[in-house]
């Protein structure tokens, strides 16, 4: 059934964000430290030993696979409800973190790429 | 007939978002279709448009969420609010398998960590830069820096304004679209031509939308192997900006 992907999917985000609140508490800060990532890190282990045991029906995937296929448009109403008006006096600073960022990372492909070809051949021969 | 309309549109705002984004989603892939031949990803656009729609809603209401603030979109700050936007993110790590990380190798998860760590790095100098100087505000503007996704879940997990989340949406845009537009004239000079580079490309750009169109523009055929290596990045940046990025930060420059 649907709903046995979406319930393995919001118990995912239940484990990440209990996870992310405590170690927040543990460290004493007022954040949750990393909750989504847990969540995600969780989703895929459990989903992929769910698969190896032939567990999961293409159903309960589609259950999953939905809220996957509405990240972006999500994404859309986020930005969209944000307080741009404000962001937009603090000047150039997104703009330029962000070319920036892109800058350095060209920068260190060639040199990542050489450690690549010494260090491993991966799968893909 | 206008006040139908207006109690309709509160009364059920989660769904009818659902319509204004489906609309604003259709225009925006029309637009990179047409004017761009695709060259930038409908998503971004999309994106872009969602920042505009909130600067105009900002600027009529006065208010500081955006579009959300005009009652006749009020249901855009159900559908874009913490609780979905996380759920949604989450999901997207049903696509990542074990295996593909296992193929990417130690190149793809060096590329990985050093993409995440030196993107959050120059975001956060800007963001001090530029007078941001609190480490809840520098940490969001670098999540940004890594991608538009990292920025907002960050910012939503150490409490930071929607100013300064707007911020890192934008500076993650930004990102995203300069991969894409740069890509392929960059790639003669910085050896983008096989497998294995175009799987230390994704590690290192990390935006899944720009690394796909930019790799597409230079050589289809490299496209999913620097695919497979970006769809890691959101999640681990996820993960590491607002634990290890955070805590880094706030040991060095003080909570």
């Amino acid at each position: 059934m649907v709903i046995f992907g979406v319930t393995i999917l919001s118990f995912c985000m239940f484990i990440g964000m209990f996870i992310g609140d405590g170690l927040g508490k543990l460290i004493g800060v007022k954040a949750n430290v990393g909750g989504v990532g847990f969540a995600m890190l969780f989703l895929v282990l459990l989903v992929d030993y769910l698969l190896k045991k032939e567990k999961l029906s293409a159903e309960a995937q589609k259950g999953i696979q939905f809220w996957s296929a509405m990240y972006i448009p999500i994404i859309v109403a986020m930005a969209a409800k944000q307080n741009v008006v404000a962001a937009i006096k603090g000047g150039p600073t997104a703009i330029l973190a962000g070319v920036l960022a892109v800058f350095v990372a060209f920068l260190l492909v060639p040199s990542v790429s050489k450690l690549a070809k010494k260090s491993d051949v991966p799968a893909n021969k | 007939m206008e006040k139908m309309i207006l109690t309709i549109m509160t009364k059920y705002g989660l769904v009818m978002s659902f319509m204004v984004v489906g609309v604003v989603m259709y225009l925006a892939y029309r637009i990179s279709d047409r004017l761009t031949k695709g060259r930038i990803h409908g998503s971004a656009i999309a994106i872009i448009t969602g920042l505009i729609l909130a600067y105009i809603g900002g600027s009529v209401t006065g208010g500081k969420n955006g579009l959300a603030d005009v009652s006749f979109f009020s249901g855009i700050g159900l559908m874009g609010g913490g609780m979905l936007r996380d759920f949604a993110i989450i999901s997207t790590a049903f696509g990542a398998r074990i295996e593909e990380m296992k193929k990417a190798g130690l190149a793809g998860a060096v590329a990985l960590f050093l993409g995440i760590f030196t993107s959050f790095i120059v975001g956060y100098a800007i963001a001090l830069a530029f007078g941001y100087t609190s480490v809840v505000d520098a940490t969001t503007i670098g999540a940004g820096a890594v991608t538009f996704i990292v920025g907002p879940v960050t910012g939503a997990a150490i409490g930071a304004s929607s100013e300064v989340i707007a911020l890192s949406i934008a500076a993650g845009v930004t990102k995203s679209i300069l991969v894409m537009i740069m890509t392929p004239f960059v790639a003669k000079y910085i050896g983008l031509d096989n497998p294995q580079s175009a799987m230390v490309y994704g590690g290192l750009m990390g935006t899944t939308s720009g690394t796909a169109a930019g790799l597409a523009a230079t050589d289809p055929k490299l496209v999913p192997y620097g695919a497979m290596v970006a769809t890691f990045y959101t999640g681990f940046g996820c993960l590491l900006c607002p634990s290890v990025c955070f805590l880094a930060a706030r040991a060095i420059f003080g909570g």
